[in-house]
This record gives structure tokens, sequence and C-alpha cells, in this order.
């Protein structure tokens, strides 16, 4: 579904971000992508649906090469939901227009249509009574919920996770990842950067652990946490689970 | 376009017997300058006096200062020249009011003053918002110090309140530059208005008009140059002053 | 002295100072306003679009207009437009284009400078997340700018935008130097007419400061209750 293949990204001539990256996503496979903070793993996944230029190397995304240039790319990222960190809904439109925007605008559904598809999504994230609200009138866990649903109101082959739930606090982070454990049981297509490990054990088929914009570990999840192979890897394993 | 231009025009002589036609346009920047320079002074002492009025704890200063510059801000500079050049003289004791009518350079005098207390209102503005950015510690630990009030500000408060609005003080030098030429309404033969008696005598609009605006412009260069060199030279080290 | 102030000149005159002064001076602030949104706003997307050239070109339109007194820009566009006129039309001699029109001209082309500068900073308030989640949603770029960026830098900036329309207002008193009858123009007429200058130009005063308190009034207002909601 997602294949990787030797991509090198630059910010500047003197700063590589991303070095020979090469891995790939199978249909109904979930993958966790971890690592220190600044090694780039939020990078690649961006570089998945082009958010993020980068100078080496290709992406193909269910047989679309994401790099180049004839690629219409608003048509693949509609077909690629993605989840940010920071939420991102829209602060000016309320919670079903969010979801129905990119529906009408993208997708050309009509209004009826997508408010149908819309509110049952929000039923299926546990927020449908708050379609009437703004996004600041929501709690952070709730915000996030609605950002997964207003991906999935788009019909993705596949779903982008930036570290959905690092900017929350700690009581909310669950109620996300109840809705992403969900997501992966139904066979959904899923690369998710985060350092919730849980989750990992939980659904992931395989565990990248990238560091200093290298792929450093690529391994089935119960090879992963069973003797990761890498010094480094085993090091990030060893702060983030000694708590 | 069937305009006759004539680019030469600027060193045949003016119909005023002061030499060429450069020479009137050189003039009237002279005069530019002047007024301009004049009004920045009174903007800057009177506008600084109502800033700091509008930050002091008193109710009485406050509201003041407030009422100062609601006046000065809320009718257009032009209405403000008018005022001064034909209402005041009018409504003065008729000894006083004679006395302003004969006073030689009028226009000059009531544009320096109108400019001057028009900008002074928005100097305090900026002012005022100068030292609310300070951290309140500043005011307290120069009161802690024994400091007077005075003392506070003449030492602690406005030598780093200056610094940091120094960049919008220099936007506001150069509109006092700018609305001097407002001033044309009441006679004054500024730049703006000697180009304009120079279109009305030699019916060379378009080269009038540019010569002008090549002024303005250069005005403006040397102005910022000489406020980022002075911003520079009065940099505290360490320390991001503006923007 | 003010022993002999003449209201009744100011009472005779009304209707002449309001239905067709204030009318055209409120007419122009809001068409100019309207123009130099739409315009200044596609100045700051040019800015902003990446394209050096394009943002070069911008960039120089705003610093030229902001550099130049506006009256001398009233002047320019006065003698200028007549000619553009002829260029566009192809006609054998200047066209006049009339009072209003140049005048709207005028501060439509010159407000737009301000107003890029406002819109400007107002899209670049906005976090890069939110484009970043439109376009991961499929937006093009044109949508993103419709549907995300453009309305929240729109909304942020209002109290500014109505702040730069008050000043807009008073700044449509300069149209004076064409002999234009705004509001201000028309009470001049009739203090030159009647011999009546005090009268008149107290009263002009009194209404640009009325009109412009109030409306700086409501903007505070206005900040505060998007202050409340953010």
């Amino acid at each position: 579904m997602i294949e990787i293949s030797h991509v090198d990204k630059w910010y500047s001539s003197a700063f590589q971000v991303l070095k020979d990256c090469t891995t790939s996503v199978a249909k109904g496979e979930v993958v966790v992508v971890c690592g220190p903070s600044g090694s780039g793993k939020s990078t690649l996944i961006k570089c998945v649906n082009a958010l993020e230029p980068f100078q080496k190397g290709d992406i193909t995304v269910d047989g679309t090469k994401v790099n180049d240039p004839k690629t219409n790319l608003p048509k693949l990222r509609a077909r690629v939901g993605m989840v940010f960190q920071h939420f991102e809904l829209f602060p000016h439109l309320k919670i079903i227009d969010n979801l129905c925007l990119a529906q009408e605008k993208v997708l050309g559904r009509g209004h009826d249509k997508s408010v149908t598809k819309a509110m049952m999504l929000l039923d299926r994230v546990g927020l449908k009574e708050h379609a009437q609200k703004f996004p600041a009138q929501l709690s952070g866990g709730q915000q996030q919920r609605v950002a997964i649903a207003r991906a999935l109101a788009m019909d993705p082959i596949a779903m982008l996770f930036d570290e959905p739930t690092s900017a929350l606090d700690p009581e909310m982070i669950s109620e996300v990842l109840d809705v992403m454990v969900d997501l992966a049981r139904e066979g959904m297509t899923m690369m998710v950067v985060t350092h919730e490990m849980g989750f990992a054990r939980k659904v992931a088929n395989r565990v990248i652990f990238m560091d200093r914009g290298e792929i450093v570990e690529d391994a089935p999840k119960d090879d992963f946490f069973g003797k990761p192979r890498s010094d480094r890897a085993q090091k990030f394993l060893s702060k983030i689970l000694s708590h | 376009m069937n305009y006759n231009w004539n680019w030469g025009i600027f060193f045949q002589p003016n119909p005023m017997g002061t030499g060429t036609y450069l020479d009137l346009l050189l003039s009237g920047l002279a005069l530019t300058l002047e007024t301009a320079v004049l009004a920045w002074i009174i903007a800057l002492v009177t506008g600084s006096i109502v800033g700091v009025m509008r930050t002091l704890p008193s109710k009485g200063a406050y509201w003041f200062g407030f009422a100062y510059v609601e006046f000065f801000r809320n009718m257009p500079l032009l209405v403000q020249l008018f005022l001064w050049f034909f209402v005041l003289p009018e409504i003065l004791p008729r000894a006083a009011g004679l006395w302003l009518k004969q006073l030689p350079n009028a226009p000059f005098w009531t544009a320096s003053i109108g400019v001057g207390l028009f900008m002074s209102a928005r100097v305090a503005v900026q002012l005022q918002a100068g030292i609310g950015s300070l951290p309140r510690g500043q005011k307290q630990a120069a009161t802690a110090l024994g400091l007077t009030t005075v003392q506070g500000y003449r030492y602690v408060l406005l030598p780093m309140a200056f610094r940091i609005i120094l960049p919008p003080l220099t936007s506001e030098f150069l509109n006092t530059i700018k609305n001097t030429a407002v001033a044309i309404t009441i006679g004054l033969l500024e730049l703006t208005g000697q180009a304009r008696s120079m279109q009305e005598f030699s019916f060379q609009v378009f080269e009038a008009f540019t010569a002008a605006t090549i002024l303005y412009l250069l005005v403006n260069a040397v102005v910022v140059t000489g406020m980022r060199i002075l911003e520079r030279y009065v940099a505290i080290p360490g320390y991001i002053t503006g923007k | 002295m003010l022993g002999n102030f003449d209201f009744d000149v100011i009472r005779r005159s009304l209707p002449y100072l309001f239905y067709e002064g204030m009318t055209f001076t409120l007419t122009l602030t809001a068409l100019s306003a309207l123009g130099g949104l739409i315009f200044g706003t596609a100045i700051a997307l040019m800015r902003l679009s990446g394209y050096k050239t394009l943002g070069r070109i911008a960039g120089l339109y705003v610093d030229f207009m902001r550099s130049l007194p506006l009256v001398l820009v009233i002047f320019w566009f006065y003698f200028l437009v007549p000619y553009i006129g002829q260029w566009l039309t192809g006609a054998s001699r200047p066209i006049s284009v009339g009072a209003f029109a140049s005048s709207l001209i005028t501060f439509i082309m010159f407000e737009a400078a301000y107003f890029s500068e406002i819109m400007r900073a107002g899209i670049q308030s906005i976090s890069r997340g939110q484009p970043a989640a439109a376009n991961a949603l499929g937006l093009t770029y044109a949508q993103t700018m419709r549907y995300v960026v453009l309305p929240q830098a729109f909304r942020n900036m209002l109290p500014v935008l109505l702040t730069q329309t008050i000043v807009l207002f008073q700044d449509t008193s300069l149209v004076y130097v064409l002999s234009i009858p705004d509001f201000l123009g028309a009470a001049s007429k009739v203090a030159q007419r009647d011999g009546r200058l005090v009268e008149m130009y107290l009263f002009a005063a009194f209404v640009y400061f009325t009109i412009s308190c109030v409306a700086s009034f409501g903007v505070r207002r206005l900040q505060s209750r998007i202050a409340i909601i953010r």
C-alpha cells in the first residue's frame, strides 16, 4: 500500500533530516514509528502524503508515485487520511462543518449525504451530540476524536497518525487510543508515529525505530519488544518503558 | 499615451524667479523636512508626556491621556489644520487672534504644530504599549530600590520602552513627513505643493509628480537607513528589541 | 469670538451637508474599503505565494505606496487615470472619468497597500498546521485559502481592518484638494459662501469626531468579545 524507498531529505545543504529511509506498509497492516524527538519520524510520515517535499528517493501510495510532478496531489491526499499532533480542526467551522467541508469540496458529495456520513462517524467516536459546537468548546481528547472522524469521512484507503496523543492531557489519551485500536482491528491500513508502546503492543504488526534521520530498526512487533538488535533502540525503550 | 514629455523642464527657470524648476522642488523638499522635524519634536515631547500619563496609577492622569488621544485621533488631520488655521484666531480674544493672523509664516507654524499634535497622540499610544509590554516586575524592582516614580520612569522604564518602540516610531516619523503634505491645503508650499505649482505653471504634470515621488522615496530610504543605524547603536546585547 | 456664533447657517445647510457631502464620503469609504480589502488580499497572497518575482513585485508596490503622501497619490491618479482610460479604451483623447471614480480608484489602490499588510499578518498568524490539515484532506491551494485560511485571517484581523477603515473614513476628507464636495468639501463650500468658517469647520470637526468615536468604541467592544471567544 505504502512503499518508501531510499528517501533523503535535507532542510539545508548542511542539515539532513532523512537518510536513505526504506520501508513499506502493506494493506491492512498497522506500523508504529517511534524514536527520540528530532529523529525525523514526523517528517517521514508527512512525506507520505507530500506535506513535506523530499529531494531523493521515491514514495508510492497505492501505486501512485507521490514525488511525481504529474501526480494530482489533492486527489491522492483525499484518499489518505491524516491526524495531526495538534488536531488542526478548523476553529471557524462547527464540528459538523469540519467533517463536511472536504467531503463536499473535494469529493463533490452532496450536502445531505455528507451530513449523514459525518453524523454516522461522530456517533462512532461518541461525539454525536457535539455536532453543532465549535472546536474550541471541546476538550483536547474530544477534538482529536473529531479529527479522526474528519479523516475517516473521506473514506481513506490508509490513515497516517502524527503523534496523535502527545498534545493531550494524560486522562484523555485512552479515549483517543480506543478509537484507534478499534480502527486497527477493523483492518485499516495505518502508519502511526507515537510513543504509546501499549498501543504498539496491542495492535501493531511492525515497529519502526528511527534515530537521527535513519531507520535503525524495522521489525515485527514481537521481535522489537523481545530483543531489539540496536543499542539505540534498547536505550530508547528503557527510557520510555522505565516508568 | 499622447503626452508631451519634457524632462528638460527641470532646468528651465521657474516663473517665481527663484532659479530653475528643480530649485523650486528642492525648496519644497527643504520646507517639508523643516516642518516634519519641528512637528516630530512636538510629537515626541507631548506624546511622551501623554503616553506616560496613561500608564500612571492616577485615575485623573489616565483619563486626561485617554481624552487627549481620542481628541486628536478621531478627527481628520485636514480638519485639525483648519481648526488651528481658520477657527482658532477667530475664537481667541481679539488681540491674540489678530496677532496670530499677522504672524509671518503662519502656514509653517500651523502645520508644524498641527501635524505635531496629531502625531503626538500616536506616539502616546505607542509609548503606552511599550511601557505596558515591560514585565511588571521592572516597575516593582525600581520602587523596591527606593527610586521615586519619576526616577523609575527616567532610569528604568523609559530607556527600555523607547528601545522597544523604536521600529514603530520610525514609521510614525515617516508618517509625520508624509502628513506635512496635508498642509498644502493651508497654503504651505512644501514638496507636494511645489510639485503642484510646477504642474500649474509648466503643464508638465507627470514630470513634476515623478520628481516629487522620487524625492519622497529618497527621504524614506535615508530615514529608514538612519533609524536602522540608531537601532543598532542603542541595542542592548542579548536583548532582542522590537519586531 | 463665539458671541456671534451662528447656529442657523449649520441648520440651513444640513440637507446639503448630509445628503450630498456625507453620502459621498460614506460611499467612497465603503467602496474603497471593500475594493482595498479584495485587492489587498490578492497582494498579500502574492507576497506569500512563494514565487519570488511575484512576491517581490507585490512587496515593491506596498513599499512604494506606503512611502508617498496620500495627497500626492490623489494628484497622481487624478491626472493619470484619464490617460490610462484613454490607453485602455483606445480613445483619441484622455477620457474624463469624473471626481467620484477618480477618487475611488485612488483610494482602492492606496488602501490596498495598507490592507494587504494587515491580511498578510493575519495569514501569517495562523498556525502552519491549518493549511497542512486542509491539504491532507485533499483541498487544493485555492480551496485551502478560500475555506480555511482566509476566513480565519479575516476574522482574526477584523478589528484591525475596521480600525483601518476608520482611518480611511478620515482620509477621504483629503479629496478636498480636488475641490470635490465630500462632507468636508461641502462644509467648506458653505463656509466660504456665507463667510462662516468658524461655524462650519467646528461643525465638521464635531461630526467627524462623533462618527469616528462611536465607530472606534464599537471596534473596541468587538475586540473584547473576540478576545473572550478565543
